[in-house]
């Protein structure tokens, strides 16, 4: 079933009319990044415009693959069931080598986590959701369709000109976060440009709509029968609609190669047969680049505008949520009248997450479309070697997919303690007789206590639960009690067995700084 | 443990024909390829440590 796409209503801004009071924020592009970021905000009481100069939500399925963290992420802003139970859950990866299986991955954690592993929902309705989780803080998000940024000066904030189909205004914002995506006007405004590379290889992106009974599970192709020396990749989304990703080689025309009379043929053979519809075509070229720097003055970078990856790790959509965890409470507490010194904190952290997807996407692409010479040599020796022993299947790359990167923090730290809940680390969930530990953290700092009270006076929430099977395994390890600090962001901030209450103070201080 | 650059084989000569044996009939290309599959090979069965990283400094150093 197609999705119907329907338009939403612009209405003429009241900066038309008379010049607007300075707002806060002024977040640029209603994607799923903007829209997410205006409602983290909303949810900490500070108010956003949010600018599109659009009136609709993605036009094909572009991110697909939303990631377990961003999945809790969704959850806090309030979507994430819904996107779970409209989305197709899959943990099973197939990968094959013309027409040998040559490698499997199953994604599935440990059971006892509150989201799934992975979930595929075309991107229109998360964003969809998003609208709609937005709208129930009339007071706070401010969505403006069909307004479209042509001039921005910064000074101690910025000063914008809004086109609009009634004309040009003026907006004053202390904050302008810009969140417009991999061709980001903002960007351009500000004379900036990516550093990184630009790798000579073109994919055809399709959805088809196809009744079939495909199973929940990724598929990739290197040289499949159907599709001569080139890769592949098959995901199945709700709707009975398919992704097909195509590999098309560097010579290829784009323009040329989206004619439904070229698609077609290329797409029946790769599912033998011509029962379904074409819903989107798209071509587009590897990139894996970012900015230098993600903060400038009063303008910030969140999401494709910031970096850029390859896609076969779902490295862009969940990397833009992740860079929304990362700034929406700290850009709250600089809303409120805090140090915007915290934001450099959001800079630092998210750079190193961005170089993080940029190694294991440039390393993706490498084996993916390599070039000519050794790197070829290697990628079909692995291959060759895949179908016959154990130890080539985990060189074979068609996309390391996207996990939430450890910050790397200098907080306290005990080394008893289990290494994947260390600093940095998004704290694992675990199911409570009357819940998801996941729940019960994040949007303000918690002090969480296992097998010990948890002091007071220390200024952070406490949370003394009593200890289970998972809490033990995922929190303690061979120890018998800790306590942990936990960020607004659910990232872990410091950890002890045992702590004097100034340590604490300390410790939380230190979050709501530079100093991380 | 560190890469071995002094003599390891009882038998050398019988090591290098063997190498040449596993060529033999092989065009350039092919055995090109399977040049590039035991070093994959190879690597495996070096695992993490530092001698594998010695041993493509000295490859690179030698050319």
């Amino acid at each position: 079933m197609a999705y119907d796409y329907r338009p939403f209503a612009y209405v003429a801004p009241p900066g038309l009319t008379a010049p607007e009071p300075r707002h806060r924020v002024v977040i640029i592009g209603a994607g799923p990044i903007g829209l997410a970021l205006a409602i983290d905000l909303a949810q900490y009481g500070v108010g956003s415009v949010v600018l599109d100069d659009n009136d609709v939500v993605s036009v094909g399925s572009r991110a697909i693959c939303w990631s377990k963290r961003s999945l809790e992420v969704l959850d806090r802003l309030g979507v994430g069931a819904k996107c779970v139970d409209k989305g197709v859950i899959w943990k099973l990866g197939r990968t094959l080598h013309r027409e040998e299986e040559v490698w499997t991955f199953d994604l599935q954690p440990d059971p006892g986590h509150k989201m799934p592993a992975f979930v595929n929902l075309q991107q229109y309705y998360v964003e969809e959701y998003l609208v709609a989780r937005a709208l129930e803080f009339p007071g706070l998000i401010d969505l403006r369709w069909k307004n479209k940024v042509t001039g921005l000066v910064q000074g101690d904030g910025v000063s914008l000109t809004v086109e609009t189909p009634d004309g040009a205004y003026q907006l004053e914002a202390e904050h302008l976060v810009a969140c417009d995506g991999a061709r980001s006007d903002i960007r351009g405004m500000l004379g900036l440009d990516f550093d990184g590379e630009l790798f000579e290889e073109r994919f055809l992106i399709a959805d088809i709509e196809m009744t079939g009974d495909f199973p929940s599970e990724r598929r990739f192709w290197f040289e499949p029968p159907f599709h001569a020396g080139q890769s592949a990749l098959l995901h199945k989304q709700p709707d009975h609609i398919y992704r097909i990703d195509l590999q098309l080689g560097w010579d290829a025309d784009p323009e040329a190669e989206r004619q439904p009379e070229r698609v077609i043929p290329r797409i029946e053979k790769a599912v033998g047969h011509r029962d379904f519809r074409l819903d989107w075509v798209s071509v587009y070229t590897f990139q894996c680049r970012r900015l230098a720097r993600f903060v400038h003055g009063p303008v910030i970078f969140c999401g494709d505008s910031a970096h850029v990856v390859s896609p076969f790790g779902a490295r862009g959509g969940n990397g833009g949520l992740q860079d929304v965890d990362a700034l929406g409470w700290r850009l709250a507490h600089v809303a409120q009248g805090g140090d915007a010194g915290v934001l450099n904190a959001y800079d630092r952290e998210r750079q190193h997450g961005a170089d993080e997807n940029l190694l294991n996407s440039s390393r993706t692409t490498r084996f993916m479309s390599p070039a000519a010479g050794a790197e070829r040599l290697f990628r079909d020796a692995v291959l060759v070697l895949a179908g016959k022993a154990a130890f080539a299947r985990p060189l074979v790359n068609s996309g390391r997919l996207s996990r939430p990167c450890v910050y790397p923090l200098a907080g306290p730290d005990d080394p008893a303690l289990p290494v994947e809940a260390r600093p940095g680390a998004v704290a694992p969930d675990a199911p409570l007789a009357d819940g998801w530990l996941i729940d019960r953290l994040g949007r303000r700092p918690v002090l969480l206590a296992l097998g010990q009270p948890a002091p007071e006076g220390t200024g952070a929430e406490r949370l003394e639960l009593a200890l289970t099977q998972e809490l033990q395994a995922r929190y303690l390890g061979g120890a018998k009690q800790a306590l942990y600090l936990v960020r607004p962001d659910q990232i872990i901030a410091a950890r002890w067995v045992t702590a004097r209450p100034e340590a604490i103070t300390e410790a939380l201080t230190a979050i709501w700084s530079d100093r991380t | 443990m560190s890469l071995i650059t002094t003599p390891n084989l009882a038998d050398p000569d019988a090591a290098y024909a063997a190498l040449l044996a596993a060529h033999k009939g092989l065009p350039e290309a092919e055995s090109t390829a399977l040049n590039a599959r035991l070093v994959l090979i190879l690597m495996n069965h070096l695992g993490d440590g530092p001698v594998f990283a010695e041993a493509l400094r000295l490859a690179r150093e030698a050319g």
